[in-house]
This record gives C-alpha cells, structure tokens and sequence, in this order.
C-alpha cells in the first residue's frame, strides 16, 4: 500500500487537481449561461420547454459519444481539455437552467405581484426579490451539476484531457484494480466534497417558512 | 373637492374574449374612501388593478389626479400607490422593518431615514417596533403580517392606497380590530382609498361612498346611508345574500361549538 502511495502518489495529486480544473471550469461557464438564461425564460416562458427541452436533450448524449464528437472540431480538438471543459459545460447547462427557472416561477405569486405593485425596478426585482428567494434552488442546481460533471470528468482522460479518469484507464487496460481505485476513490471523494459543501450554501440560503 | 381617481369608461377583457370589466365609470374624490363591493368574479380586483397598471385596461381610461395613468412614467406612477393585499404579499426573507423601508430602499433613500420611517409607521399601525423590527414575516400571526402589509403600502406616503380585501383572511375578532386601527389611521392621513371587498359592514364602517359592481358593470355608487335605503333590485339582492351568507357563517360556528 505505501509502496502503491509512494509510486502514484504524486500523480494521483496532479490528476486530482486536473480533474478539479476541468470541473470548475466547466461549471463557471455553465453557470454563466445558464443562470442568466433560466432568468430571461422566466421572462419569456413560451420558450422554456423548448430551450430546456434542448439542455435535455444534450443530457442523454453518453458522455464518451460527446467527447468523439468534438474531437474533430476545429480549434477545439487541438487541445483536448478544450473538449472536456466545453462537453462538461454542455452536461452541466440542464440542472442549473431548470433550477433557475423553476426556482423563480416558483416564489409566491402575491410576492411577486407587490414586488411589481412597489415600483421596483426589473432590476430590483431581480436582485433583491427573484434572486434572493430562489438561491436555494439554483443552488441545488449548481450542486447537482457539479456531482455530474465530476463522474463524466473521468471520460474526460478517453481523449487524454486528463483528470483521475487516466488512472481508471490505465487500471482497466492493464487489469490493475488499484489503479481503477486510485482514480475511482479520489473522484467519488471530491463528488462527496462538493455535494457537501454545496449543500451547506443551499441551507444557508433558505428563507424560513411559517 | 377634486377627483383624486377617475375611471372613464373603463373596460377589461381577457385575451380569451371574457369581458371582466364593463365601461365602468365612477370618481373617487381626494381623501376619501370607496369602498367597491360584489361578488366573486364581478371585477372588482381587476378594476383596482388598472390604477396601477397591474392589469392594462383594453378600453378606456384610468386618471389619477387628472393623468391618464398610462401617459405616467410605470415606476414612478406605482411608486406614489401604497397597495394592500389578502395575501399580504411579505417578502419573507427580509425583516418587518426591511420589508416596511423596501420602496424608500428602491428610492435610494438612507438606511437612517428608512429605518426611522419604518419605526414611525409600524408604530401607526399598532406594532412596537422595538419588538417587531427585527422579526421575518413567518414570525408574525396573519393580523400582525397584515399591518405590515398596510405599513409598507404607506411607506413612500402615497397620494392613494388600494387595498384588495385586506382582512379577508383573518378571524372576525382581529378583523374588527384591524377595521377600528385602518378606521383611525385613514382618518389621520386623509389618503385616499380604494377599498375592494365582499364584506358589507367593512364598506359601511371605512367607507364614504359604496360601489356596486356586478358582472363587469357598474351597479350603483353611492353613500352608505342612501346604500342601504336603495330600492335598486341589484342592490337590495346583494345586501340580503350577503345577510344571508352571513347568517350561514354563524350557524356554522354554532353547530361547530356543539350549539344549536
């Protein structure tokens, strides 16, 4: 075991690190479009089954399908994290769109017919009431995108982008079942982490009901 | 006195085609309150709603203070309209005193002034800031989260107040107690009011002028005393459904308590 830990120890740690680099990349993007894009459908809900039925559709996509797909893409196949980051983005775009619509369709009614009634600017509206009120459940969105895009990161080392999926892959190839459990246990670990952590925020933002 | 609230023909239909609104006409004077009753379903909502342009009417218009409120800027127009309702519509995440200062908080305004105006009006609603300030909406009963409602319609010192049967949803001892406190209150501000509801000893006690809608249209408008004196079939109905449902609501509560 601690021979195991001396040899691929250091390695473990630099996959570790890549495969939290592509996730949190990935997620920073998706959550640039998708927060913004939950937003404007709630404002122009006749679009919402279409624009979600697509992030829904983009989901069914088998991860290892996604990644052959991009590599031959201009640009985007020169560098295969360019591959993961944006096929995880792709991935990641469903939890958080329909939780930020659904959060904000969501808050009551009568609060948001005041919130109009006041006087409050869009933009008001937005930050101080429709924001606010559906942290919890973009929140859970993100949360739920994040522990996806961790599992798919490890597909991510099939078009050698790296991440602790290269360790499973090798593992598997040279029927060498540390080696899968070096990249398994780390990424199941880091899935758990940030489902935690993730969680914690989700609860600090929740408004106390009656 | 002149006309603080003008409605000019004004009618409302769905996009479906439901025809809610029926060339409504009346006039609310400056400082004082109408109360507009009916049934569910007459229109008296939607009506109070075109004031502040929560509901565009599809014909006629509405004046406040001689403007037609579509030729007035959205924001400003409903910023000088408190607006009260049933649900109250509280922001649950934010304190009473937050929730109270939220258009002077929209305003601009500073956190002094808004805490001071917040303090000054809960008092004048009956609630000890010192107690109340601090607390979230899911920590008031229905009574007290009402008389926030109310306070944070008064926040910006509006010329008018629409209140959407404001005390629907409490009990008839609190109700009687938020009546006397609004009674009061209206006296000291001579605002005026725009009172929706279905209850005819509500209208009766706050109100200067009564009026009846019915189907979209406008039935009768008048004081109180010539109200309950008039021979108009539509009116005369609807005082004695109302005695009727009335008299229903108690003998419910009797049969509840186990008495005949």
């Amino acid at each position: 075991m601690s021979d195991f830990l001396s040899r691929y120890g250091g390695e473990i740690l630099t996959l570790t690190y890549e495969h939290l680099w592509l996730t949190a990349a990935a997620m920073l993007f998706a959550t640039a479009v998708s927060v913004p894009a939950g937003i404007w459908l709630t404002r122009a809900p006749r679009w919402a089954n279409p624009v979600i039925g697509v992030a829904n559709i983009l989901q069914t996509v088998p991860s290892l399908a996604m990644f052959g797909f991009l590599l031959p893409l201009p640009w985007l196949g020169e560098r295969a994290a360019r591959i993961a980051i944006l096929a995880l983005t792709a991935y990641a775009l469903l939890p958080i769109v329909r939780n930020t619509y659904a959060g904000i369709r969501g808050i009551d009614p009568s609060v948001v017919e005041v919130a109009h009634a006041l006087g409050l600017t869009g933009a008001q509206r937005l930050w101080k009431v429709e924001l606010p009120l559906a942290a919890p459940f973009i929140l859970a969105g993100l949360r739920t995108a994040t522990v996806t895009c961790i599992g798919i990161a490890t597909i991510a080392a099939a078009v050698g982008a790296g991440g602790l999926g290269e360790l499973i892959f090798r593992g598997v190839a040279s029927m060498d079942n540390r080696l899968v459990l070096a990249g398994a246990i780390p990424a199941a670990l880091l899935a758990l982490a940030a489902d935690a952590l993730l969680g914690l925020l989700e609860r600090r933002f929740k408004v106390a009901g009656p | 006195m002149s006309a603080a609230i003008e409605f000019r023909d004004v009618s409302f239909s769905t996009p479906q085609g439901r025809l809610l609104l029926d060339h409504v006409a009346f006039t609310v004077e400056e400082g004082t309150t109408t109360a507009v009753l009916g049934r569910s379903g007459s229109g008296k909502t939607t009506l109070l709603r075109t004031v502040n342009r929560l509901i565009e009417p599809t014909g006629g218009h509405v004046l406040l203070h001689g403007k037609d409120v579509r030729q007035s800027d959205l924001i400003a127009l409903r910023r000088g309209i408190g607006y009260a309702i049933q649900e109250t519509g509280l922001f649950p995440h934010f304190t009473v005193e937050r929730n109270v200062g939220l258009v002077l908080e929209a305003e601009g305004r500073s956190r002094g002034e808004r805490g001071r105006r917040s303090h000054e009006l809960l008092e004048a609603v009956g609630l000890d800031p010192s107690v109340f300030a601090r607390r979230f909406p899911h920590q008031l009963s229905g009574g007290q989260r009402q008389r926030v409602g109310l306070a944070r319609a008064l926040a910006a010192q509006p010329g008018v107040l629409l209140m959407d049967e404001p005390f629907g949803a409490l009990d008839p001892l609190t109700r009687a107690e938020m009546q006397d406190m609004v009674r009061g209150l209206l006296a000291r501000l001579e605002i005026t009011v725009l009172l929706v509801t279905h209850d005819l000893d509500e209208a009766l006690y706050l109100a200067q002028r009564i009026v009846l809608l019915g189907e979209g249209k406008l039935v009768s408008e008048l004081e109180p005393s010539e109200f309950m004196r008039s021979d108009q079939p539509e009116v005369t109905e609807y005082i004695r459904a109302f005695r009727r449902g009335e008299n229903s609501a108690a003998r419910s509560v009797g049969a509840q308590r186990g008495t005949p």
